[in-house]
Order: structure tokens, then C-alpha cells, then sequence
């Protein structure tokens, strides 16, 4: 009798540790799954941290007028952001004004037109293609599509366009192939299957059941993506534009073999210019001194918050999409 | 029959039908032309990569170093340096995605840090990746006063990150709950449960994402512009500058020299080729798994 209790105890204290050790590899466990989540917290901080640190002999010696000075002389080390900031932003542009079109009317086509077959083959080659890397776009449109613009698109739009005065401006001078609207054009082609394979995905979450029902009403394709898909998906659409646009105002390799590398502000949009990736990119190695590092640093510290930005909002916008239908 | 009836049809509310009619065909005949202009631009793209690659590929192109200008050669201290540069940062990249993964999907559902670890992830995932090159300059090649293997494959490994983060995640969601509560149930602690069960239920998914993350990185050129540089000799040594394809390709292209942008043309086909495997090998393994998105 009391050696079968003490047995029993002794299970009993047996599996006690058991139950301790087990429970202590779980909190270890549990905990070294935080310490890693935590991680990804902490890169952030160190991007924004060394950045700021990186940036602070330029912002100390220019101040605010940084950002407002159109100047960059490494020989008399005068150093100012506006002109790769306008570079950014208007190669940007150009590129938003291409692909937001031409992936709105692709998405239309793979959900609403093209037949049942070549759906999943259509948006699979998309996704492939958005998994083609920036330099490969760069390379093409040095050697294939800036040689292009010069001998045909470039005289075309000088002849054209720039000979009607006011907008004239934009398209002034030499055709030199490379320039801000060359970039902002192959910005357009690359950012086509990021937009599209999101907006794609985006017009899929409406219920078959709204848009049997607008069918059902008597609605034309177009009547039923223009009133029913787009006011439905609307944030969703939003948030994968801005996507894009996070994409295009960060991108480097695809710009840098065709921007031109000019730290000035034309008026022409042919003109060669700078975005701030490009600056960077081709002038960090060889920069020679603090304030030249530093400004460069500089210029990647207000790429960082215009980018982070822009994320932010897309990737709020699409989680409002996603709250919505309840996934 | 169909004409006479939409035309009686059509009738009492004057041109309206024949409006909508026509306004549908214009918008659904602009998508199609934006679709063919959209793809147009794409297959050219690859068309030329392949016209001018498939011609500089040859033997030479993998048995021999980089060339000094106007000499012959081929990419094989750049071949060899992205793969390792890629397999040291994928190996150093991966668990840190995983075990964050995990986090967000097994302990972290529903608290606020998992919310903002997981937003901060997909900022972290479409973040440019040249300033991801800028932080490891300030923080590894400054500090070490050189450029180095290391750090290339370290500014590599922080853009696998969030790649994997994001997959693990997933993947671990689409596993249902019985197996973990069957697990449970038995007895197995809950790092048991989550490394024996959930793991290997969602083992396909996870590989999957490894792949995407290596599709992603072995291509990618403004993180190493600055961290890895580049080497025109042959080295194996991590704590030198090694050479790279993305460099490689990069200095080539904007040289004067005809036989260097050839090169650059056989390396980006290369990388090209090798990026559409990985795709769609990662594709093919997310459909043989038994959870489908």
C-alpha cells in the first residue's frame, strides 16, 4: 500500500518537472520568437537611426535650406536637394501617369474580358514579371529604348508638342535620348505588373454576388467595374497605386543607366536630370570628404520619409480594403 | 431577332441603351488596347534580353574572370560571388524571418506589437532597397573601414527578412487549428506543437518563401553598389570587396567598351534566367501543397 503511494508521489514529482522544464522551454521558445519580431522593429530603427546620424554633418552645415537649394559642387562643397528631389518626383509622375492607365485597363482585362483559360496563365506571367530584377530594365533602356526616344519619340514631341507655346517649354532642346521623361517612361513599364497583379487581386475580393446582382440589372461590363467594382475596392485600388509609387520613387537601377546624372532643374522634361536614388547610386563610391558622404546620406534620409510615407498610407489603405471584406 | 427586340427595347428611353452600349464598347476596347500596350513593352523587354544575351553566352562566360578593358573573359568570380553572397545572406536572412514569423502567427495573433511588427514588415518589404545599402555602409563598412563580402551579403540578408516574415506568416496561418489542438491534446508542449506540427504543415509554403526571398536579393544591385563593391580578380575572401553579377553588369553596361557590354548582357540573362526558375520552381512547390491559397 504505501509503495504504491510512494510510486504514485514519485510520478507525480516526475511529472511536475516534466511539466517545469517543458514550460520553461516554452517561454524560452516563445521568447526567442519575440526577440526576432523585435528585430525586424529594430532595422527599421538602425535605417532611420544611421541614417540620421549619416546625414547630420550636411544638415548641420546647410540646415533647411538643404532641401530648397538647387546648387551641388563637390569642388566648392555646396550642396543642396532640390534638384534630385524634383527629379524624384517628377520622374515619378511620368511614371504614374503611364502606369496607372495601362495596369487599370490589364487588371480590367484579366477579370472582367479575357476568357476563363488564359486568366491564371495571364496573371501568373505578370506576377513573373514583376519578379524581374530593376537592372534589367535599366540595361534595356539604355541600349534599346533612350537610343529609341532620340531618334523618333524625342524629334516627334519637339516638332509637335513643343512648338504650341506655354507647354511648349516641356519639350524643348536637343533630343538626347536620356533625360527625366526616358526614366519616368521605364519607372511607367516597370511599376505595370506590381499595380496590376494588386489591382487584379483587389477586383477579385468583390462577392460574385455584387457583381452578379449589377449584371443581373441589366449593367454593361463597363457600368458594373465603373459603379460597382471601383466604388467597392476603392481604398484597395488607392493602396496599390501608392505601392507603385513607392516602388518608382525609390527605384534605382532602372533609372540610373538613363537619367543623365544632370544636378539641375530644366524646364524641358527631356532634358537629362538626377532623382536622389540616382545620385546616390552613382556618386557614393567616389565621394570624396564628409559634407560630399554626408549630403549624399542626406538625400537618402528625405528618400526614406517620402517613401515611408507613401507606404504607410498604401499599406492602410489596403488593410481598410481587407477589414471590409472580412478577411 | 436580337436586333429587332433591343430595338423596341430601346425605344422609350430614346438613345440611352444605344449610349451605354457604346460607351462600354470604347471603355472595354481601351483596357484591351492598354493590356496590349502594357504587354507590348513587357515581351520587348525580354525579347532583347534574350537576342542579346543568348549571343554572349558561351563556355568562356563561366570559366573565366572578368576581363580588364578590351580584353576577353567571362563572369565566373561574379557568378561565384552572388552565389555566395546570396547563400550566406539567405542563410543568415531565413531563420531570423522565420522565428519572427512565427511570432505574428503562433503568439503574437491579435496583440498590438504583432499589428506593428507586422506593418513595419511590409514597409521593411517594399522599402527602397538602396537605403538598406546606405544603413550597412554606416553601420558595417564605415565601422570595419572597408568594403566587404560581408557586408553585401549582410545589406542581402536584411531585404530576406521581411520576405520570409511575410511567408512564414502566412503559410502558419493556413494551418488549421485542430492539428495544433490535436498535437496539444497529447501533450506535446507548445514549442513542440508549433516546430513538429505547424512547421512541417506548412513546410512547403515556407520553402516557397525562401525561394521568393532568393528571386528577390539575386538581383539586386543598389545594396552592393556600396557594401560588397565590386573585384575584378578572382576572391573567395569575405573580408574583401568580392565581385558580384548586379555590379558587374551595372559597370559594364555604362562602359565604352563593346566586349564588356556584351558581358553585361550574357550576366543579365543569366540573372534573368535564373530569377524565372526560382519562380516559378517556389510556384510549383506552393501548388503541390495540400493548402491552397
Amino acid at each position: 500500500m504505501t509503495e504504491i503511494a510512494l510510486t504514485l508521489t514519485d510520478a507525480h514529482a516526475s511529472t511536475a518537472r516534466r511539466a517545469r522544464r517543458q514550460r520553461l522551454q516554452d517561454a524560452a521558445f516563445r521568447n526567442a520568437t519575440l526577440a526576432f519580431a523585435l528585430l525586424v522593429l529594430l532595422i527599421l530603427g538602425g535605417v532611420t537611426v544611421s541614417l540620421i546620424d549619416g546625414a547630420l554633418p550636411a544638415l548641420r552645415m546647410f540646415g533647411f535650406g538643404f532641401v530648397g537649394t538647387e546648387v551641388w559642387n563637390p569642388v566648392s562643397e555646396q550642396f543642396g536637394a532640390l534638384a534630385p528631389i524634383y527629379g524624384t518626383l517628377l520622374t515619378s509622375i511620368i511614371a504614374m501617369a503611364v502606369g496607372i492607365p495601362v495596369s487599370f485597363g490589364i487588371a480590367l482585362f484579366i477579370t472582367e474580358m479575357c476568357p476563363a483559360w488564359l486568366k491564371r496563365p495571364l496573371g501568373v506571367a505578370i506576377e513573373l514579371l514583376a519578379g524581374i530584377p530593376s537592372i534589367i530594365y535599366g540595361i534595356w533602356g539604355l541600349f534599346v529604348f533612350a537610343p529609341f526616344m532620340q531618334s523618333t519619340i524625342q524629334p516627334f514631341l519637339i516638332a509637335t508638342l513643343g512648338q504650341i507655346p506655354g507647354i511648349g517649354n516641356l519639350f524643348m532642346g536637343p533630343p538626347y535620348g536620356i533625360g527625366i521623361l526616358t526614366a519616368g517612361l521605364i519607372l511607367g513599364i516597370m511599376v505595370l505588373p506590381f499595380i496590376t497583379s494588386i489591382t487584379r487581386d483587389v477586383f477579385e475580393t468583390v462577392p460574385p454576388m455584387v457583381r452578379e446582382s449589377a449584371y443581373g440589372l441589366g449593367a454593361t461590363t463597363w457600368e458594373v467595374v465603373w459603379n460597382v467594382v471601383l466604388p467597392y475596392t476603392r481604398t484597395g485600388v488607392v493602396g496599390g497605386v501608392m505601392l507603385g509609387l513607392g516602388r518608382a520613387l525609390g527605384e534605382t537601377m532602372a533609372v540610373t543607366f538613363v537619367i543623365g546624372n544632370a544636378h539641375r532643374i530644366s524646364s524641358s522634361i527631356m532634358a537629362p536630370g538626377t532623382t536622389i536614388s540616382a545620385s546616390i547610386a552613382n556618386e557614393f563610391t567616389e565621394a570624396v570628404g564628409d559634407v560630399y558622404t554626408s549630403s549624399l546620406v542626406a538625400l537618402g534620409l528625405i528618400l526614406f520619409l517620402i517613401t515611408f510615407a507613401v507606404l504607410s498610407i498604401a499599406k492602410l489603405m489596403l488593410l481598410r480594403l481587407q477589414r471590409k471584406a472580412g478577411v | 431577332m436580337t436586333m429587332s427586340n433591343s430595338a423596341t427595347l430601346a425605344t422609350p428611353i430614346g438613345g440611352l441603351y444605344h449610349r451605354r452600349r457604346i460607351a462600354n464598347k470604347v471603355a472595354l476596347s481601351l483596357a484591351l488596347g492598354a493590356a496590349g500596350f502594357g504587354l507590348f513593352w513587357l515581351v520587348a523587354i525580354l525579347w532583347t534580353l534574350l537576342y542579346n544575351g543568348l549571343s554572349a553566352i558561351n563556355l568562356s562566360l563561366f570559366t573565366e574572370n572578368t576581363p580588364p578593358p578590351g580584353g576577353e573573359g567571362g563572369l565566373l568570380n561574379a557568378i561565384f560571388g552572388s552565389v555566395v553572397m546570396t547563400a550566406v545572406a539567405t542563410a543568415v536572412g531565413t531563420p531570423v524571418g522565420v522565428m519572427a514569423g512565427t511570432y505574428l502567427a503562433e503568439f503574437g495573433r491579435g496583440t498590438k506589437l504583432a499589428e506593428v511588427v507586422r506593418f513595419i514588415n511590409d514597409v521593411l518589404l517594399s522599402a527602397p532597397s538602396i537605403m538598406v545599402g546606405l544603413f550597412v555602409y554606416e553601420v558595417l563598412v564605415v565601422r570595419m573601414g572597408h568594403f566587404s563580402a560581408w557586408a553585401g551579403a549582410m545589406a542581402l540578408a536584411v531585404l530576406v527578412i521581411p520576405v520570409v516574415v511575410r511567408t512564414t506568416e502566412d503559410m502558419l496561418k493556413l494551418v488549421p487549428n485542430s492539428l495544433r489542438e490535436a498535437a496539444a491534446a497529447l501533450g506535446a508542449p507548445q514549442w513542440k506543437v508549433i516546430t513538429l506540427v505547424a512547421y512541417r504543415a506548412a513546410r512547403n509554403g515556407m520553402i516557397t518563401g525562401m525561394l521568393l526571398a532568393v528571386a528577390r536579393i539575386s538581383g539586386e544591385t543598389a545594396p552592393l553598389l556600396f557594401t560588397a563593391l565590386n573585384n575584378q580578380f578572382w576572391s573567395a575572401d569575405m573580408n574583401a570587396p568580392m565581385a558580384n553579377l548586379p555590379v558587374v553588369i551595372f559597370q559594364y553596361a555604362m562602359s565604352p567598351y563593346e566586349d564588356w557590354r556584351q558581358l553585361a548582357w550574357g550576366g543579365a540573362l543569366l540573372i534573368t534566367v535564373a530569377i524565372l526558375l526560382l519562380n516559378i520552381g517556389a510556384r510549383l512547390l506552393a501548388g503541390l501543397g495540400t493548402t491552397r491559397k
